[in-house]
């Protein structure tokens, strides 16, 4: 045989193939999950991506998927990047997906106009464009647990309380590094509106992505700029480079607090000196919650997930559980709100409006304490919850905060406005006609 | 006025009222540069002896750093996993002569560029994987490379220099100085150079191309693996490194794309430009000026001198 009839007969059995792969068959439920295990982001999405694939493999193997039906999991690899998220939207679309995650604040703010038109809810999980949390705007659109808005309120809090009160952050000066695309100004407008209010001075350091590991530029700002405080709003390799860049100029760790997204890898690899860096979380790290363990036994031990086994339970991937969570409850709500086995997109968005994680469901859940409650309606999307502070101990993550509640009249009023604004911006933006539950 | 003023006044000024700061921004600058030199050195290596833009260039350094501490991960000693890594860039210089550059000679320089970018994508796959998209961590100490600061007192404040960034400046120099020696006193190397004024003439009196384009890849391996620790050892190995090289465009465009020590150069002018341009002039415009500016500087080369500072001019006749 020759090597171009063994060629050829290779590529058509990989066509042939190819037919036979996951479809979207008439009685599964289509999850397709955006996920970037490639690239300069790939040191954060995999992980997440690890834990989004394993919750939802681990209900399809435990319990036959979520009320009987199977969970077709299909993965679309964008490499964050925003046009390849459009084009895996796209690709997508056709196959009936129930919810889409764009995992990008970049590729969700396309999305959002998208998604009412083919009637496909978004999940973008305290990410994306934080006016989005008003339902009555964005029917299609949730953002649950907090908007960037939230967090940004939730770090100058506890800022202000470790100076006595928010009165006490006049004259202050607080460094603000974040990734130069979307997601990294998102919070910027609040952050300058609160700086105006409470009279501390904010100095904005850009990091472009092709400099998220060559940041000594920005740290010699930092030097010459001396913030008493300093925020990261990072993704990617960024925050490791960014902690790195840290401990190299000496820049006190104890005064270097982050949003939600860093990783045990990002803290680690700035050695002893990244003792002291902290970051908001909302939920816990670790596998001794009963669905991890189920998670363990069903699917890492199986061989049926790509993370390695030590990766099980770190903040990231337990991030990527906590998202999968919300996208089982709202199709588990859909079924229940339906009757119907097989549901749709529109019905998990009705599924969505009606989340309600307390302590009760979520020990039922077998995630008890895991992470704090919380209910949607078809006017929060959001729920707008408290986050906590943790702390770096050189190993591992430490509590060091009781729940921090944003600030919600300061970023309620900033978020009607942004949204009015929205709708206005983007003519003939629709008035929601979608009903709302009696249970939302 | 008040715009003149930041512009023209305010940071010389600044320069004169805390010359520390000054001094630690050149020093940065010029760590930055001598690093940016050795991603360009890789490229002008290929450059010379081929004439090929190797746009791989960057995922190389990504790829030599991975392996040598995908290698160390398996237990490996580190130094004989610094000799494997060696073995295996000498591997893909072979690869590529055979593979890629032997069966495409004599086709267009934008074939040949094109077949570069399918020898980036190939390595980007190859090296996610062999060793995963996880960031790694350099094997500095087991390479016994230094770490810590130091904090003198200079001009009037303290000025800290990384024990890193001097090994870094300190190894890049003999590299630097090695290749210039082997370039201008050994055999090989004078053969390389012939081969880069004429592939007609360098045949004609016996030097076999395809041994040549070995030797070149693999020397720009080389490069590549010491770019990827030091670069590595600063602020970790992951995909995202390759962007950097981007960086090395514009060290090009001022140096020339035929000339190692315009490539020095070059690398200098760009690191101590953007570190010094963003630190005095970056608050001007909000910041992150770092990102364009040595782009600005090379375009300003390439109206007045488009051949690079140390480039060889070329005259064709129509």
């Amino acid at each position: 045989m020759s090597f171009r009839s063994v060629t050829l007969g290779l590529a058509v059995a990989t066509l042939m193939g190819g037919a036979t792969l996951p479809a979207t068959a008439q009685d599964s439920i289509y999850v397709p999950l955006f996920t970037y295990r490639t690239g300069p982001f790939a040191g954060s999405g995999m992980h997440i991506a690890d834990g989004m694939h394993d919750y939802l493999e681990m209900l399809n193997q435990r319990d036959g998927g979520i009320g009987g039906v199977k969970l077709v999991i299909e993965e679309c690899e964008t490499g964050y990047d925003t046009k390849k998220g459009v084009e895996c939207y796209e690709a997508v679309k056709g196959k009936n997906p129930v919810i889409v995650n764009p995992w990008s604040t970049g590729i969700t703010l396309p999305l959002i106009p998208r998604a009412a038109v083919d009637k496909i809810p978004i999940l973008s999980m305290a990410y994306g464009l934080s006016a989005s949390a008003r339902g009555d705007i964005f029917p299609w659109v949730f953002n649950p647990p907090s908007t960037y808005w939230d967090g940004m309120s939730m770090i100058i809090k506890y800022i202000g309380d470790k100076e006595g009160g928010l009165d006490k952050l006049k004259g202050k000066k607080i460094g603000f590094l974040h990734l130069d695309a979307s997601f990294g100004k998102e919070p910027i407008p609040l952050l300058e509106e609160l700086s105006k209010e409470l009279g501390f001075e904010v100095k904005l350091y850009p990091v472009a992505a092709q400099d998220m590991q060559n940041q000594s530029s920005q740290w010699l700002s930092v030097r010459r700029d001396r913030p008493d405080y300093m925020i990261m709003w990072g993704w990617g390799s960024m925050n490791g480079g960014a902690i790195k860049e840290a401990v190299r100029s000496g820049y006190p760790m104890d005064k270097f607090l982050s949003v939600w997204w860093p990783g045990e890898d990002d803290a680690r690899s700035g050695g002893a000196g990244a003792k002291g860096f902290k970051m908001l979380n909302w939920h816990g790290v670790g596998t001794t919650y009963p669905a991890l363990q189920d998670i363990m036994k069903n699917v890492v031990d199986k061989g049926l997930s790509k993370a390695s086994k030590e990766k099980v339970g770190e903040l990231l991937y337990n991030r990527g559980v906590y998202n999968s969570l919300l996208i089982a409850e709202a199709i588990a709500n859909a079924q229940k709100l339906t009757g119907k086995k097989v549901v749709t997109g529109e019905d998990v968005r009705r599924g969505m409006e009606t989340i309600k994680l307390d302590p009760a469901r979520l020990k039922a859940l077998g995630l008890e304490g895991f992470a704090d409650e919380i209910a949607l309606s078809c006017v929060d999307h959001n729920g707008h919850r408290p986050a906590f502070m943790q702390e770096w101990d050189g190993s591992k993550w430490v509590k060091i905060s009781d729940p921090i509640a944003p600030m919600g009249d300061r970023v309620r009023a900033q978020l009607e406005a942004a949204a009015k604004d929205y709708a206005e911006k983007n003519a003939g933006w629709p008035k929601r006609a979608e009903a709302c539950d009696k249970a939302s | 006025m008040d715009i003149l003023y930041k512009a023209f006044v305010e940071p010389f000024l600044f320069m004169s009222e805390a010359p520390d700061l000054l001094l630690q921004t050149l020093w940065e600058g010029l760590v930055s540069g001598v690093l940016y030199a050795l991603i360009a050195l890789g490229f002008v290596l290929i450059f010379k002896a081929s004439g090929v833009f190797n746009f791989a260039q960057g995922i190389m350094v990504v790829f030599a750093a991975l392996t040598l501490v995908g290698l160390y991960e398996k237990g490996v000693p580190a130094l004989l996993a610094l000799l494997l890594t060696a073995g295996v860039m000498l591997l893909l210089a072979i690869a590529v002569e055979r593979i890629v550059l032997r069966p495409l000679v004599n086709q267009p320089d934008i074939i040949l560029f094109m077949a570069t970018f399918g020898l980036t994508y190939f390595l980007v796959g190859l090296g996610e994987l062999v060793f995963g998209g996880s960031p790694k961590e350099m094997i500095a100490d087991a390479l016994y490379l230094p770490q810590g600061t130091t904090e003198l007192t200079l001009l009037g404040g303290p000025v800290r220099f990384q024990h890193l960034d001097i090994a870094a400046a300190v190894i890049a120099s003999i590299i630097i100085a090695a290749l210039a020696v082997f370039f201008s006193r050994t055999r090989i190397g004078r053969a390389l150079r012939a081969v880069a004024d004429s592939h007609k003439a360098a045949l004609s009196v016996g030097i076999s191309l395809n041994q040549i384009w070995v030797i070149v890849w693999f020397a720009a391996g080389i490069v590549a693996l010491v770019a990827g620790i030091m670069w590595g050892a600063r602020s970790g190995v992951s995909f995202s490194l390759q962007i950097i090289a981007l960086k090395a465009l514009p060290v090009l465009i001022l140096g020339g794309f035929t000339s190692v020590p315009g490539a020095i150069i070059g690398g200098l002018i760009v690191g101590v430009g953007e570190k010094v341009g963003e630190f005095y002039w970056g608050p001007l415009v909000g910041g992150g000026i770092d990102t364009w500016l040595a782009y600005v500087i090379a375009l300003l080369f390439l109206l007045y001198r488009p051949q690079g500072l140390f480039g060889e001019r070329i005259i064709e006749r129509i």
